[in-house]
Protein backbone atom coordinates (compact mmCIF):
# COMPACT_ATOMS: atom_id res chain seq x y z
CA UNK A 1 0.00 0.00 0.00
CA UNK A 2 1.38 3.36 -1.29
CA UNK A 3 0.48 6.16 1.05
CA UNK A 4 -2.59 7.90 2.16
CA UNK A 5 -6.00 6.36 1.44
CA UNK A 6 -8.62 8.65 -0.16
CA UNK A 7 -11.14 6.45 -0.23
CA UNK A 8 -12.18 6.47 2.76
CA UNK A 9 -14.69 8.39 4.73
CA UNK A 10 -13.67 11.90 6.06
CA UNK A 11 -14.56 12.56 9.96
CA UNK A 12 -12.08 15.39 10.28
CA UNK A 13 -12.35 18.53 8.95
CA UNK A 14 -8.56 20.20 8.48
CA UNK A 15 -7.60 19.96 5.25
CA UNK A 16 -5.39 17.86 3.12
CA UNK A 17 -2.60 19.85 2.12
CA UNK A 18 -0.59 16.71 0.57
CA UNK A 19 1.28 18.44 -2.71
CA UNK A 20 3.04 15.04 -2.97
CA UNK A 21 -0.16 13.17 -2.70
CA UNK A 22 2.45 9.67 -1.76
CA UNK A 23 4.01 10.47 1.08
CA UNK A 24 5.78 8.10 4.14
CA UNK A 25 3.78 8.28 7.30
CA UNK A 26 6.60 9.93 9.17
CA UNK A 27 6.01 12.98 6.84
CA UNK A 28 2.09 12.73 7.39
CA UNK A 29 2.55 12.63 11.29
CA UNK A 30 4.92 15.50 10.85
CA UNK A 31 1.98 17.43 8.73
CA UNK A 32 -0.54 16.46 11.04
CA UNK A 33 1.59 17.95 13.74
CA UNK A 34 1.94 20.90 11.82
CA UNK A 35 -1.74 21.57 11.14
CA UNK A 36 -2.78 21.30 14.90
CA UNK A 37 0.30 23.74 16.19
CA UNK A 38 -1.10 26.31 13.33
CA UNK A 39 -4.74 25.91 14.34
CA UNK A 40 -3.69 26.21 18.15
CA UNK A 41 -1.69 29.44 17.63
CA UNK A 42 1.47 27.75 18.46
CA UNK A 43 3.18 28.01 15.81
CA UNK A 44 2.75 30.48 12.29
CA UNK A 45 2.85 28.36 9.36
CA UNK A 46 5.51 31.24 7.80
CA UNK A 47 7.78 30.17 10.89
CA UNK A 48 7.99 26.64 9.98
CA UNK A 49 8.60 26.93 6.34
CA UNK A 50 11.43 29.60 7.23
CA UNK A 51 13.21 27.51 9.34
CA UNK A 52 12.76 24.52 6.81
CA UNK A 53 14.06 26.84 4.31
CA UNK A 54 16.68 27.29 6.89
CA UNK A 55 17.73 23.60 7.44
CA UNK A 56 18.30 22.49 4.06
CA UNK A 57 19.90 26.02 2.78
CA UNK A 58 23.03 25.16 5.23
CA UNK A 59 26.12 22.98 3.89
CA UNK A 60 29.21 21.00 5.35
CA UNK A 61 31.05 24.25 3.14
CA UNK A 62 30.52 26.63 6.17
CA UNK A 63 31.98 24.24 8.43
CA UNK A 64 34.93 23.45 5.74
CA UNK A 65 35.50 26.76 6.06
CA UNK A 66 36.42 27.12 9.30
CA UNK A 67 38.44 23.97 8.67
CA UNK A 68 40.38 25.13 5.99
CA UNK A 69 40.74 28.44 7.98
CA UNK A 70 42.08 26.82 10.98
CA UNK A 71 44.83 24.66 8.99
CA UNK A 72 46.34 27.56 7.60
CA UNK A 73 45.75 30.18 10.97
CA UNK A 74 47.14 28.70 13.95
CA UNK A 75 45.86 31.38 16.15
CA UNK A 76 42.45 31.16 14.14
CA UNK A 77 42.57 27.46 15.44
CA UNK A 78 43.24 28.30 19.05
CA UNK A 79 40.13 30.81 19.15
CA UNK A 80 38.08 28.52 17.23
CA UNK A 81 39.26 25.75 19.80
CA UNK A 82 38.32 28.40 22.46
CA UNK A 83 34.90 29.29 21.05
CA UNK A 84 33.75 27.90 18.18
CA UNK A 85 30.35 30.21 17.65
CA UNK A 86 32.90 33.22 17.42
CA UNK A 87 35.08 31.58 15.01
CA UNK A 88 32.25 31.19 12.94
CA UNK A 89 30.71 34.53 13.67
CA UNK A 90 33.99 35.97 13.40
CA UNK A 91 34.12 34.56 9.42
CA UNK A 92 30.88 35.55 8.78
CA UNK A 93 29.67 31.89 9.06
CA UNK A 94 25.87 31.40 10.99
CA UNK A 95 26.57 28.85 13.90
CA UNK A 96 23.00 28.65 14.49
CA UNK A 97 20.45 29.01 17.44
CA UNK A 98 22.69 26.85 19.77
CA UNK A 99 24.11 28.44 22.44
CA UNK A 100 27.21 26.86 22.91
CA UNK A 101 29.57 25.04 20.13
CA UNK A 102 32.64 23.14 20.86
CA UNK A 103 35.22 21.83 18.11
CA UNK A 104 37.73 19.41 19.13
CA UNK A 105 41.06 18.71 17.38
CA UNK A 106 42.06 15.65 16.48
CA UNK A 107 45.98 14.76 15.83
CA UNK A 108 48.51 12.38 15.61
CA UNK A 109 47.40 11.44 19.38
CA UNK A 110 43.72 11.70 18.97
CA UNK A 111 41.05 10.97 17.80
CA UNK A 112 37.40 12.06 18.33
CA UNK A 113 33.71 11.52 17.04
CA UNK A 114 30.45 12.77 17.56
CA UNK A 115 26.83 10.87 18.12
CA UNK A 116 24.22 11.41 20.04
CA UNK A 117 22.71 8.72 21.11
CA UNK A 118 19.11 10.13 22.22
CA UNK A 119 18.20 11.63 19.18
CA UNK A 120 20.32 13.64 16.14
CA UNK A 121 22.06 16.49 17.54
CA UNK A 122 24.12 17.76 15.21
CA UNK A 123 25.44 21.27 14.70
CA UNK A 124 23.41 21.74 11.25
CA UNK A 125 24.14 25.40 10.93
CA UNK A 126 27.81 24.36 10.09
CA UNK A 127 27.15 20.74 8.66
CA UNK A 128 24.15 20.99 6.99
CA UNK A 129 21.09 18.25 7.53
CA UNK A 130 22.61 15.10 9.70
CA UNK A 131 23.07 11.98 7.20
CA UNK A 132 20.59 9.28 7.52
CA UNK A 133 23.14 6.83 9.07
CA UNK A 134 23.53 9.64 12.05
CA UNK A 135 20.25 9.22 13.00
CA UNK A 136 20.20 5.26 12.74
CA UNK A 137 19.85 3.17 16.13
CA UNK A 138 22.93 0.96 14.79
CA UNK A 139 25.30 4.05 14.70
CA UNK A 140 23.75 5.90 18.05
CA UNK A 141 24.41 2.44 19.81
CA UNK A 142 27.26 1.20 18.55
CA UNK A 143 29.28 4.66 18.44
CA UNK A 144 29.46 4.43 22.01
CA UNK A 145 29.48 0.70 22.82
CA UNK A 146 31.85 0.07 19.57
CA UNK A 147 33.46 2.72 18.22
CA UNK A 148 36.40 1.40 16.47
CA UNK A 149 34.43 -1.19 14.72
CA UNK A 150 32.21 1.84 14.02
CA UNK A 151 35.24 3.77 12.23
CA UNK A 152 36.77 0.19 10.50
CA UNK A 153 33.04 0.22 8.79
CA UNK A 154 33.71 3.68 7.46
CA UNK A 155 37.50 3.03 6.60
CA UNK A 156 39.08 4.79 9.19
CA UNK A 157 41.70 2.82 10.83
CA UNK A 158 43.75 4.38 14.28
CA UNK A 159 47.16 3.53 14.48
CA UNK A 160 47.99 2.22 17.25
CA UNK A 161 48.12 4.42 20.73
CA UNK A 162 45.73 6.93 19.20
CA UNK A 163 43.51 7.74 21.56
CA UNK A 164 39.74 7.36 21.05
CA UNK A 165 37.08 9.90 22.02
CA UNK A 166 33.52 9.98 21.67
CA UNK A 167 31.32 12.91 22.56
CA UNK A 168 27.78 12.41 23.17
CA UNK A 169 25.96 15.61 22.16
CA UNK A 170 22.89 14.56 24.59
CA UNK A 171 22.55 18.43 25.33
CA UNK A 172 22.64 21.81 24.44
CA UNK A 173 25.89 21.72 23.13
CA UNK A 174 27.26 21.18 19.68
CA UNK A 175 30.55 19.33 18.57
CA UNK A 176 32.46 19.66 15.56
CA UNK A 177 35.73 17.74 15.29
CA UNK A 178 38.37 19.70 13.25
CA UNK A 179 40.31 16.79 11.34
CA UNK A 180 43.63 16.58 10.76
CA UNK A 181 45.56 18.22 7.59
CA UNK A 182 46.14 15.68 4.85
CA UNK A 183 49.90 15.21 4.20
CA UNK A 184 51.41 17.07 0.83
CA UNK A 185 48.95 19.76 1.17
CA UNK A 186 51.81 22.61 1.84
CA UNK A 187 51.29 25.65 -0.17
CA UNK A 188 47.56 24.21 -0.94
CA UNK A 189 45.05 28.06 -0.24
CA UNK A 190 42.12 28.27 2.06
CA UNK A 191 39.81 27.46 -0.68
CA UNK A 192 41.62 24.12 -2.34
CA UNK A 193 41.92 23.11 1.24
CA UNK A 194 38.33 23.49 1.90
CA UNK A 195 37.50 21.43 -0.81
CA UNK A 196 39.68 18.55 1.05
CA UNK A 197 37.26 18.36 3.95
CA UNK A 198 34.46 16.14 4.15
CA UNK A 199 31.31 16.49 6.28
CA UNK A 200 31.73 12.80 7.01
CA UNK A 201 35.32 14.10 9.16
CA UNK A 202 34.30 16.96 10.41
CA UNK A 203 31.85 14.00 12.64
CA UNK A 204 34.90 12.07 12.71
CA UNK A 205 33.72 9.47 10.94
CA UNK A 206 36.54 9.87 7.95
CA UNK A 207 39.88 11.30 7.47
CA UNK A 208 40.42 14.06 4.84
CA UNK A 209 42.73 13.04 2.04
CA UNK B 1 24.80 20.64 43.77
CA UNK B 2 27.61 22.16 41.99
CA UNK B 3 30.46 20.31 40.62
CA UNK B 4 33.90 21.77 39.68
CA UNK B 5 36.39 20.56 37.00
CA UNK B 6 37.88 17.32 37.91
CA UNK B 7 35.33 16.20 40.53
CA UNK B 8 34.55 12.55 40.61
CA UNK B 9 30.47 12.03 40.35
CA UNK B 10 28.01 9.63 39.04
CA UNK B 11 25.10 9.61 37.50
CA UNK B 12 21.77 9.02 39.41
CA UNK B 13 20.53 5.58 38.51
CA UNK B 14 16.59 6.45 39.55
CA UNK B 15 13.88 5.93 36.28
CA UNK B 16 12.16 9.04 34.78
CA UNK B 17 8.48 9.16 33.49
CA UNK B 18 8.72 11.46 30.67
CA UNK B 19 10.92 13.29 28.60
CA UNK B 20 14.98 13.48 29.68
CA UNK B 21 18.79 14.12 28.13
CA UNK B 22 20.49 11.68 30.29
CA UNK B 23 21.06 8.39 28.90
CA UNK B 24 20.24 5.10 30.08
CA UNK B 25 23.57 3.71 29.36
CA UNK B 26 25.58 6.35 31.72
CA UNK B 27 23.03 5.80 35.15
CA UNK B 28 24.95 4.24 38.16
CA UNK B 29 28.22 4.90 35.96
CA UNK B 30 30.79 7.15 37.29
CA UNK B 31 32.99 9.50 35.72
CA UNK B 32 35.08 12.97 35.94
CA UNK B 33 33.50 16.57 34.92
CA UNK B 34 35.71 17.85 31.91
CA UNK B 35 33.76 21.42 31.72
CA UNK B 36 31.46 23.37 33.16
CA UNK B 37 29.10 24.38 30.04
CA UNK B 38 27.07 26.97 32.04
CA UNK B 39 23.46 27.01 32.84
CA UNK B 40 20.63 25.80 30.62
CA UNK B 41 17.10 25.66 31.00
CA UNK B 42 15.73 22.03 32.33
CA UNK B 43 14.10 20.19 28.93
CA UNK B 44 12.53 18.38 30.79
CA UNK B 45 9.74 21.27 32.00
CA UNK B 46 10.86 22.64 28.30
CA UNK B 47 9.38 19.50 26.96
CA UNK B 48 5.58 20.26 28.09
CA UNK B 49 5.60 23.70 27.02
CA UNK B 50 7.06 24.78 30.04
CA UNK B 51 9.37 27.41 30.92
CA UNK B 52 12.70 24.84 31.73
CA UNK B 53 13.07 27.85 34.84
CA UNK B 54 15.10 27.10 37.27
CA UNK B 55 17.94 26.80 34.68
CA UNK B 56 20.45 23.82 35.25
CA UNK B 57 23.87 23.79 34.96
CA UNK B 58 25.28 21.54 32.58
CA UNK B 59 28.47 19.30 32.55
CA UNK B 60 30.70 17.46 30.47
CA UNK B 61 31.32 14.55 31.74
CA UNK B 62 34.26 12.01 30.73
CA UNK B 63 33.51 8.10 31.23
CA UNK B 64 36.30 5.83 31.13
CA UNK B 65 35.47 2.42 28.81
CA UNK B 66 35.67 0.41 32.48
CA UNK B 67 32.63 2.05 33.17
CA UNK B 68 30.45 1.22 30.10
CA UNK B 69 31.72 -1.74 27.75
CA UNK B 70 34.64 -3.12 26.96
CA UNK B 71 34.92 -2.09 23.27
CA UNK B 72 33.84 1.56 24.61
CA UNK B 73 36.41 4.39 23.30
CA UNK B 74 39.21 5.49 25.66
CA UNK B 75 37.14 8.37 26.49
CA UNK B 76 33.34 8.80 26.33
CA UNK B 77 32.49 12.54 27.14
CA UNK B 78 28.75 13.06 27.65
CA UNK B 79 26.68 16.30 28.60
CA UNK B 80 25.10 15.66 32.01
CA UNK B 81 22.79 18.43 33.80
CA UNK B 82 23.21 18.94 37.47
CA UNK B 83 20.21 17.61 38.89
CA UNK B 84 21.12 14.36 37.51
CA UNK B 85 24.45 13.89 38.68
CA UNK B 86 25.62 12.73 42.94
CA UNK B 87 29.14 13.74 44.38
CA UNK B 88 31.33 10.25 44.31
Amino acid sequence: MSGHDHDHDHDHDHPHESIAGDESPIATRARALEELLVEKGVVQREDVRRNVDWLVSRSPADGARLVARAWVDPDFKERLLADARAAALELGLDPGPSPVVVAVENTERVHHMVVCTLCSCYPRALLGPPPDWYKSLPYRSRAVSDPRGVLEEFGVELDDGVELRVLDSTADIRYLVLPRRPPETDGFGEDELAALVTRDSMIGVAQPA
Amino acid sequence: MTFRVGDRVRVSDRAHEGHHRTPGYLKGRSGRVERVHGGFTNPETRAYAGDGLPERTLYQVLFGRDELWPGAADRTYVDVYEHWLEAV
